[in-house]
């Protein structure tokens, strides 16, 4: 075996110093009515070549299409990720060692941290921000649990129907031990928050307001007005951001007063891979940085006086507090957000901007093309969208997507999966992997779709 | 022979926005084909952000450089023997690697339809299926992102089930040995923790359970080999005791690497059990994660597991969203996909021997180097342990040196230090877990350094108080860390 170094002659000497005759003794501690007699019932071993040669063969079973022609979003984006950004990640030195509890050797991994970290925070236009959390769905998750800490006795958590039904529904799963009032409130014609609906829970019992940003239907919405009712009553306002490219354009979290901030980066670098693994960003104001979960990086110097980086804080931890601790996290996503950090150290402030620019341009020009296909209209056409919007179509949207499909099209994601009043809606994405002509062809195909 | 560990050449760098330069750019954007309508022309003042990001501005050039030269100030289990206890870091197959960047894979999105992914559906399934025959367990859920997110999702499954029963239950027994990780978990659940002691061999004993178990308690979390690299053998009554007071038993399998093809520890009564993929199955830990923490389940569990199902129905994959009795989602989307493309892998290509030869080397080594060090080094826990042995600083304290001191000197002989300080239950915890893949010169190596180390203890305390001595840093400044607490750069 090409991974195990060992010779008979090895095991052999090896057991020899031990005292031992054979593997088995090693064993021994094992009651023998527990050890296996019989080998795994699993197919048997495969060389390189032939192992590849298979794996090649089940990716091949899926049928994917090229970049250009899909228009899948709702939370995983296909943007352009530049070639030093895959090349630079695969070096061992990043992807083989494990949290950085050895700071002295492991700089690069916390001084990377601290650029992630640093990043998030501007992103966000929050004041501090952590190390990563496994996903956008889990970082919500995290940030509701950590409002309520900071509530005390506050219970009521609102959630917008709007926000990813996903990342709600594991919200509903690690709140549930709770048993207490995680309330949904519903859309309006908009497809932003419904105002109306929020008025019942301002008062003593609101622990927090999470606002989706874009929300799932690719709405950004200004929410100051909701900000500044939730603040008058006490809670905490969480921002949830699906889609962190759209901050390039559209007004940070921070600015608008958020107290915690959550969300994805996978948008930043990381290839969508069927949902994961990717990178839960949280920040938060420096008030509430002792009730953050997960893994901080913190400057410091060493007994030379040089500057270093170590990770700190660690009393809220679980290896510390046990079942005390802010979180259970220990291992978080850092490769991703050592993918993420490199992604954006190469797009900088400049590009930042004009990639957000040129998405929301993209998604503009196929808003227009395609509501512009007889029956198909805008459904929220009065807001503001970023690369992804919702069209209302004459039929079922997953029967135009079937046809589209025949036509090398992903046309978009149905909305019934999650919505049942919405079977005629389709969520379109485009990025800026989505070529003009292609936009045009999709708006060709559609017509067609619909005519058949 | 000599050790690894020499001086050499690593690069000061500065931070990415300390280079920062007006203007410059490492991106090439793509030309716009569809009109370059201005924002500011169609969205309101009010959503348009103000104050912009202050990512750095750099060339291509200056970033490959900056991540090269951060990445030279890591050590890595590419470069050498990496014994950090209770972690399995083992050598991460370039070949998984290679599997998970395979386009079919890497561009799959998770919300295309499941006709068109049926590659990646039956990938999982069959993992599952590897995962249940590996472990004894029925039914295996993929999902969770790291194995306390496991540990999570198979606590939220204890509650579900003990509530459809009519009462969840108020309690969870944890040996004094277990990872943070299962208490904390516990209590997002919103159980109470009751300490259980492990005996003066560092075993849980069927009387100590049988002492705290009532029909209040939901669970007992135990890990099995413990921390201690010691295999519960006990685990059979201890389980049935559990079961008795309709009681579940909850196994952290952080240690499974010990085990495969050895012990199905759903034989032995467990009722679920997490997986680290990470570690027994070589995704690699890139630096703290991603893992992927699948959890497998008894039949009783199985109405409970999360959502969605993967479900084949004539030769065909189909994904069911919803189950009336499932905790819910635990995750958006697939799990970590690319991990369990990985692990997947890493299966195929050991077969079932070559997965049963991991674990009886893995015992090997780590028995190896606990021979190699006893006498130099305290022993706290004389039965005999499997993966990985504990010692303690008891010898060295007499020099007034700690497991810290000696974990840090360990590093100037080129060597990844230990976990230290762990399991809680010994004092100055020095746990050493050194895998399968290391060969027995490095090993040989390893066990010189620390010979050597306990030697200069005697004679030249100083050295390995304030060693390290020939890293990049020396030690640094955690408590100045936490009180000027600087988290983030500004100008």
């Amino acid at each position: 075996m090409r991974y195990i170094p060992h010779t008979n002659e090895e095991i052999q000497a090896m057991l020899k110093s031990q005292g031992k005759r054979s593997i088995d003794e090693l064993f021994q501690s094992i009651p023998d009515s527990l050890i296996q007699n019989e080998p795994l019932k699993l197919p048997a071993a495969m060389d390189e070549m032939t192992l590849l040669h298979h794996m090649e063969s089940l990716a091949g079973e899926n049928h994917t299409l090229s970049r250009s022609r899909s228009c899948l979003g709702g939370g995983v984006y296909r943007h352009y990720i530049p070639s030093a950004v895959g090349d630079l990640i695969r070096r061992s030195e990043f992807l083989t060692p494990y949290t950085p509890y050895q700071p002295e050797i492991a700089q690069g991994t916390l001084q990377v941290m601290f650029e992630f970290q640093t990043m998030v925070a501007e992103m966000y236009g929050m004041e501090v921000a952590n190390a990563s959390l496994y996903d956008g769905s889990t970082a919500l998750a995290e940030a509701v649990l950590m409002a309520r800490r900071i509530g005390k006795n506050r219970k009521t958590v609102l959630i917008p129907l709007a926000i990813h039904p996903e990342y709600r529904q594991v919200v509903q799963t690690i709140l549930q031990g709770f048993g207490d009032h995680l309330v949904e409130t519903p859309y309006a014609a908009n497809g932003g928050i419904d105002r109306g609906s929020l008025n019942d829970y301002l008062n003593e019992d609101l622990a927090a307001c999470i606002i989706p940003y874009p929300n799932f239907f690719g709405i950004v919405e200004e929410t100051r007005d909701i900000i500044e009712k939730v603040h008058a009553a006490g809670g905490l306002v969480i921002f949830c951001v699906q889609e962190p490219l759209s901050l390039g354009l559209f007004e940070s979290p921070g600015a608008y007063g958020a107290d915690i901030v959550c969300g994805e980066g996978q948008s930043l670098g990381l290839s969508p891979s069927f949902g994961g693994p990717f990178v839960g960003l949280f920040a938060s104001k420096n008030e509430f940085v002792r009730q953050m979960p997960g893994r901080l990086c913190g400057m410091t110097t060493d007994s030379k006086g040089r500057r270093g980086f170590v990770l700190t804080l660690s009393t809220r931890e679980q290896h510390i507090r046990r079942e005390k601790a802010t979180s259970n996290i220990c291992t978080n996503q850092a490769l991703c957000a050592t993918q993420m950090t490199i992604y954006l150290s190469l797009l900088g402030k400049q590009g930042f901007k004009k990639l957000a620019e040129l998405n929301w341009q993209k998604a503009e020009y196929a808003k227009q093309k395609l509501a512009a296909v007889p029956g198909v209209r805008l459904t929220h056409p009065e807001s503001a969208t970023f690369n992804e919007f919702v069209l209302t179509l004459p039929r079922p949207a997953d029967t135009v997507l079937s046809e589209l499909r025949k036509s090398g099209f992903d046309g978009g994601i149905p909305l019934e999966r999650w919505y049942r009043s919405l079977h005629h809606c389709l969520l379109v994405n485009v990025t800026e992997l989505n070529s003009k002509e292609d936009i045009d062809a999709l708006a060709v195909e559609l017509k067609g779709a619909l005519q058949s | 022979m000599s050790t690894p560990g020499a001086t050499g050449l690593i690069l000061e760098e500065g931070l990415l926005f300390e280079q920062s330069v007006p203007g410059r750019i490492g991106f090439s954007l793509p030309a716009p084909d569809v009109p370059e309508t201005d924002p500011k022309t169609k969205l309101s003042k009010n959503i348009l952000r103000q104050k912009e990001a202050a990512l750095p501005e750099i060339s291509e050039v200056d970033s490959v450089r900056h991540f090269v030269r951060l990445s030279q100030q890591n050590y890595c289990k590419d470069a050498g023997l990496f014994p950090l206890g209770s972690c399995t870091m083992k050598y991460n197959p370039k070949t998984t690697e290679a599997a998970a960047r395979i386009s079919g894979f890497a561009n799959s999105h998770p919300l295309a339809s499941p006709e068109a992914m049926q590659g990646n559906l039956k990938l999982i399934y069959e993992l599952q299926n590897y995962l249940a025959e590996i472990s004894g367990m029925d039914f295996v859920t993929p999902w969770p992102a790291a194995g306390s997110h496991g540990e999570l999702t198979g606590m939220l499954m204890i509650r579900a089930y003990h509530t459809a029963k009519g009462n969840p239950r108020k309690k969870v027994i944890i040996p004094d040995s277990a990872h943070g990780t299962n208490p904390a978990s516990a209590a997002i659940c919103q159980y109470d923790v009751v300490t259980l002691p492990s005996n003066k061999d560092g075993i849980l004993t069927a009387d100590a359970v049988k002492a705290v178990m009532d029909d209040n308690v939901a669970a007992l979390m135990v890990t099995n080999p413990n921390t201690l690299g010691i295999f519960e053998e006990n685990i059979q009554e201890i389980c049935e005791i559990v079961h008795k007071k309709g009681g579940l038993v909850y196994c952290d399998g952080a240690n499974l690497n010990a085990l495969l093809g050895i012990v199905k520890l759903g034989e032995a009564g467990i009722d679920v059990l997490h997986f680290n993929l990470h570690k027994t199955f070589s995704t690699p830990h890139g630096g703290g994660g991603p893992g992927a923490g699948p959890v497998g389940v008894k039949k009783k569990l199985e109405p409970f597991l999360p959502t969605p199902l993967i479900i084949k129905e004539n030769g065909t994959f189909k994904v069911e969203r919803e189950r009336p009795q499932s905790i819910g989602r635990v995750k958006a989307y697939f799990g970590n996909f690319g991990m369990l493309v990985r692990a997947y892998a890493y299966i195929r290509e050991f077969g079932p021997q070559g997965l049963r030869h991991i674990s009886e080397m893995a015992v090997l080594n780590s028995n190896y180097i606990r021979k190699g060090l006893e006498g130099a080094y305290h022993l706290p826990y004389s039965k005999p342990s499997l993966h990985e042995c504990v010692f303690s600083d008891k010898f060295q304290k007499e020099k007034e040196i700690k497991t810290l001191d000696i974990s840090k000197r360990l590093m100037d002989y080129g060597f990844h230090p230990f976990t230290i300080y762990f399991p809680l239950i010994v004092h100055g915890a020095m746990m050493i877990e050194p895998t399968e893949s290391e060969p027995k010169a490095s090993l040989d190596q390893f066990i010189e350094a620390m010979q050597k180390i306990a030697k200069e203890c005697e004679e030249n305390p100083e050295l390995v108080k304030k060693a390290p001595h020939n890293t990049f840093r020396s030690r640094l400044d955690e408590v100045k860390a936490a009180r000027e607490l600087k988290l983030r750069w500004t100008v």
